[in-house]
């Protein structure tokens, strides 16, 4: 017997009191979501900034390996997207455009569309996401009514930059992947 | 060895297993704070716990409806009875790959089934990718920890450590400094492998999609890079919606680390063009468990480490304490079902506080199940000295003349007796534990006195 059939078969043969699959309410919760929403990206160790900030930034930060899949910044790209994402090896920085953010926990919704190349977000050096301020959602749940079950080859919650405190618990910024995120609000 | 063997080595350092108790603590304070800003806490507990226990109810329904989708997703669907058969699925696919390298990001699961050293055994390098993972690799320690892997190390003990195998600076203790070097050094994994483990955090019935949960990108720098993702997933994990994760992803993170949310949150729902995405999903124990009615519920156990690091048992013994893969109050109720006589001193390893069941996202009723593992425990195999001290207990407590005399007796006995009579290795109530000062009188006498 396969053990497809055998695990099934043997789930089926218990007999399981039957139980009723909750609905789940809208929770949402007072206050300005931009506020909230920086907030819980600081927390979570990126930035938000404005534009200017951001051009700012840049200008001064002498990068000369950026891919741009943002809208918003076609011109800061110096490099086209690769076919092969092994070429991200030494990519600086990445910008990409997120569909929306979440005030609660400061996750921002991407998918293949927006990220050209899966690996982009986690290789890059840095990551840049552009997010407009009239795309926030209040918690987790308004989120995933907004996606509902859209398909989605690759979709990702990305909240802030690659972190770990693996080490007696100190937090250390820049694990494996990028070492920071930042977030211009349009 | 038993529970209380192996906590005794844990405690031989007293500086460390005191850090040990006071970060682990931090942590649950961190959950403690995180979780009362969301005023709906409660409700998303209940919810979690009700959503679980419907999958738990319609099991095989779920898994049928998983698969259905995932395939019409392009994924490739296994079925593994047993470790033996999901590691021979893994080795399998990594052969047909011609792939000698792996790299994995963190799965209990795979510790469950002892992939790794299956793999090695067969000639596959396996790289650990979660940093605290890394580590404990590299010193051929399983995690002790199921979130925190490498919890029960030091710093310096790092720095020792990387100065071996990653050739950092001698005595350079820095946690950034030290992370740095891993990270060009797991990095390079990353650009070089092929295929890519994953464990699963959950997977969505109505999608057929799964989602991995990390802080470090570890898994998706793994998979995004690789030819080939293996998702190894054991068959509790289903949700029947995918909105159902708005409910989970908002209790995961809070409850494991105290953190709104980590900051990877990937959903996989195809493969990438031209590459391959397989999926194993794995009984191991997970149906008995489900048939036993008293313990059924364990399995809604989303894996955040919340009873770990609540259980004053666990942060002061330590995670190898427990010498099961799954650690803590949770492994204490999962691990009996795989092993009852390897396992039999964890359901004794809890005070019964409860403190696991208060802080359980799914609220699984931790405790209780200890208390009811006990049962099961001294039924298979009873202790003959507890036992034969509660026999006399009984005999004692029958008769109130027996009891009088034999108070007093005690009292005037605990004085004059030597340690090493009351402290006796039959008496195993008497290890790491000191009685108190035998009151002068007895409760009687004392009311007599002072209320009669």
């Amino acid at each position: 017997m396969s053990s497809r059939k055998k695990i099934l078969g043997a789930i089926r043969e218990l007999i399981l009191e039957p139980k009723v699959l909750p609905d789940i309410p809208n929770f949402s919760s007072p206050g300005n979501l931009a506020e909230r929403f920086t907030q819980s990206i600081s927390s979570n160790k990126g930035e938000v900034m404005t534009k200017s900030d951001f051009k700012k930034w840049f200008s001064t930060s002498g990068f000369s390996k950026v891919i741009s899949l943002s809208r918003h910044f076609p011109e800061l790209r110096t490099l086209p997207l690769p076919e092969d994402p092994h070429d991200l090896e030494t990519l600086e920085v990445a910008i990409l455009d997120g569909q929306f953010g979440i005030a609660e926990n400061g996750a921002i919704w991407l998918e293949d569309t927006q990220l050209g190349l899966r690996a982009l977000p986690f290789a890059t050096e840095h990551l840049v996401i552009v997010l407009d301020r009239n795309k926030l959602e209040d918690t987790l749940h308004q989120g995933y009514d907004k996606i509902a079950v859209a398909h989605s080859g690759f979709g990702l919650f990305l909240a802030g930059p690659s972190k770990t405190a693996d080490i007696e618990q100190s937090l250390v910024i820049g694990a494996q992947g990028a070492k920071s995120l930042r977030v211009v609000l349009m | 060895m038993t529970h209380p063997e192996n906590a005794t080595e844990f405690l031989k350092d007293s500086q460390k297993s005191k850090w040990h108790d006071e970060t682990l603590w931090f942590v649950r304070d961190k959950r403690d704070k995180v979780s009362k800003g969301i005023p709906e806490w409660e409700q998303l507990r209940e919810l979690a716990s009700g959503i679980k226990d419907y999958v738990l109810a319609n099991l095989a329904d779920y898994l049928e409806e998983f698969e259905r989708n995932a395939i019409k997703n392009g994924i490739i669907v296994h079925w593994a009875a047993d470790s033996e058969e999901h590691n021979r699925l893994v080795l399998e696919i990594l052969q047909q790959q011609n792939c000698k390298a792996v790299v994995k990001s963190k799965s209990i699961l795979t510790e469950e089934c002892h992939l790794n050293p299956y793999l090695e055994k067969h000639g596959v390098e396996v790289v650990d990718t979660d940093l605290g993972e890394r580590i404990v690799q590299f010193l051929n320690q399983p995690p002790s920890h199921i979130v925190l892997p490498a919890i029960h190390l030091k710093k310096r003990e790092i720095s020792e450590l990387f100065h071996e195998k990653l050739h950092t600076e001698k005595g350079n203790e820095d946690p950034a400094y030290l992370t740095q070097a891993a990270r060009i050094h797991l990095r390079e994994k990353f650009f070089g492998a092929k295929v890519a483990i994953t464990g699963v955090n959950f997977g969505i019935a109505e999608t057929g999609e799964f989602v991995v949960c990390t802080n470090e990108g570890n898994a998706d720098m793994g998979v995004h890079l690789a030819q080939v993702h293996i998702a190894c997933m054991g068959i509790e994990k289903i949700l029947p919606r995918r909105k159902d994760l708005g409910v989970f992803l908002r209790l995961l993170a809070r409850s494991a680390t105290g953190q709104p949310i980590t900051n990877y949150n990937s959903h996989f729902r195809n493969p990438s063009p031209g590459k391959e995405i397989h999926i194993i999903l794995v009984d191991n124990g997970r149906t008995a468990q489900l048939a036993r009615e008293k313990f059924r519920n364990s399995l809604k156990c989303i894996r955040c480490g919340a009873c770990m690091n609540t259980c004053p048992i666990y942060r002061r013994s330590g995670g190898f304490s427990y010498n099961s893969t799954v650690p803590g109050p949770i492994g204490s109720i999962l691990s009996p079902g795989l092993d009852l006589k390897k396992h039999s001193s964890l359901p004794f390893a809890s005070t019964l506080c409860g403190s696991c069941t208060d802080v359980c996202p799914v609220k699984i009723n931790i405790h209780e199940q200890l208390y009811e593992w006990r049962q099961e425990v001294t039924k298979t195999h009873g202790e003959f000295a507890k036992g034969l001290s509660m026999k006399l207990a009984n005999g004692i407590f029958k008769s109130p003349l027996a009891y009088k005399i034999s108070g007093s007796m005690m009292r005037n006995a605990l004085k004059s007796l030597p340690n090493s009579l009351i402290y006796h290795p039959l008496n195993i109530w008497g290890k790491n534990r000191n009685l108190p000062d035998p009151p002068k009188e007895s409760f009687q006498q004392w009311y007599q006195k002072n209320r009669s």
